[in-house]
């Protein structure tokens, strides 16, 4: 499944956008990718989120920011989270990785290049500082679920690494 | 209940990662550095939002008002499932690393084909899981190569946890009469089959680390029927500490 096949109804997709990611809020849930579905059904918007990581502990408030957000526009809403299909860091838009780099987050590399650079045997994730290829991995598991360590050898900037999920 | 071997079956699963995850989240703020110290908790958290994913399912099966923190929170010692070897504690890093290498390994061929399951939910719940596990499985097997490859003393202490823990390995591929029907169903698991791929694994990692693998055959089971080391108990009690004091409170 793609993003292309999220099923949300245009008249929602505006007020959707003004909901960020709690843990990363330059990055909204639309460019995350979390949203599977927003239909109004009888007046009621029902939406379906779907989490980054099972433990993720922002999935909660970003429900409840997504509520807000409707409430705000006229809608009542329910919010469902539904766990197949699962996310991948696919579904994270171009913004979104824009977004994610602009922030000091290095984007997911695809799936290959990730396992390399976890196994610490290939040099690929740019430091988001200086642009520097001369990078290495600190920890597999950073300061939320979905990120790991890196430090440039060059600017000796540690920054965050968006662990590819697939 | 109309489905109790399901039930329980999913409480089987869910136990180990429960357990294990209380026993990862034990380590916050007391890890050997600040890097694994939030390795092991993200590792704990990631365990712990799986849990919640099994156990809402179990609460939507049992169909009474039951929730999912009713089930992790309220019952006792014997009604846990949870294999020996995810409630064995934390006595040095390298036990902490040897216990959630050795069941990394097994969880991870485990949710592998609990994704050929019949049962559409499980099988989106290890949909999702098995990207998570892929992450511990090699952050639990870099660790164990570093310590055994490492200096002498940290080689002798994983080589200890290995030949402790070894004795509870056993376990993960016994399998119980409602596994049974679960697998006659086309629900669950065949773990029989899992432990012949399990051994090879691990004893090619523990050779890459330079360490033993253990010859001893003798193995303890009693988890997954409820009988366990006198470790549960205690951990039970930590995690069970605010609901039991002020029950049904709520964050």
């Amino acid at each position: 499944m793609t993003a292309t096949e999220q099923n949300i109804n245009d008249k929602l997709i505006s007020i959707l956008e003004q909901v960020s990611d709690p843990e990363i809020p330059v990055l909204s849930i639309m460019d995350m990718g979390v949203v599977r579905s927003a239909v109004i059904i009888d007046n009621i918007v029902k939406v379906e989120i779907t989490p980054t990581y099972s433990g993720c502990p922002a999935m909660d408030v970003i429900g409840d920011d997504i509520k807000m957000a409707l409430k705000h526009a006229g809608y009542e809403s329910e919010i469902d989270l539904i766990l197949h299909p699962a996310w991948t860091t696919d579904w994270i838009t171009p913004k979104g990785r824009k977004a994610l780099e602009d922030y000091g987050i290095a984007a997911p590399l695809d799936a290959e290049a990730d396992k390399d650079v976890l196994l610490n045997e290939k040099r690929i994730v740019k430091c988001t500082n200086c642009g520097s290829q001369n990078t290495r991995l600190v920890s597999q598991f950073g300061s939320t679920a979905c990120k790991a360590q890196f430090q440039c050898d060059d600017c000796q900037e540690p920054f965050d690494y968006f662990k590819c999920l697939k | 209940m109309k489905n109790e071997n399901l039930y329980n079956y999913i409480l089987g699963i869910a136990d180990n990662s429960l357990v294990l995850g209380q026993r990862m989240g034990e380590l916050c703020g007391h890890g050997p550095s600040l890097e694994t110290d939030i390795a092991c908790t993200n590792i704990s958290l990631d365990l712990f939002g799986q849990v919640r994913s099994y156990f809402q399912y179990a609460g939507k099966i049992a169909g009474d008002d039951r929730t999912e923190d009713d089930i992790a929170m309220l019952r006792k010692e014997r009604e846990y499932r949870n294999v020996l070897l995810v409630e064995q504690p934390n006595t040095n890093f390298a036990y902490s690393i040897g216990r959630q290498f050795l069941f990394d390994v097994y969880h991870l061929a485990f949710l592998s084909e609990l994704q050929k399951s019949k049962d559409l939910t499980l099988c989106a719940i290890a949909n999702k899981c098995i990207k998570e596990v892929s992450y511990h499985v090699r952050f639990s097997s870099d660790w164990v190569k570093r310590l055994g490859d490492g200096t002498e003393e940290s080689s002798r202490k994983m080589q200890e946890a290995i030949n402790d823990l070894w004795t509870y390995t056993d376990e993960l591929f016994h399998q119980t009469e409602a596994d049974k029907v679960m697998v006659s169903e086309g629900i669950g698991v065949d773990v029989t089959k899992l432990k012949e791929n399990y051994y090879k694994q691990v004893s090619y990692l523990l050779d890459e680390a330079d360490l033993q693998v253990p010859e001893s055959k003798w193995f303890q089971k009693g988890g997954k029927e409820g009988i366990h080391t006198e470790h549960l108990g205690f951990l039970l009690s930590d995690l069970q500490y605010m609901q039991r004091t002020y029950p049904n409170m709520e964050w």
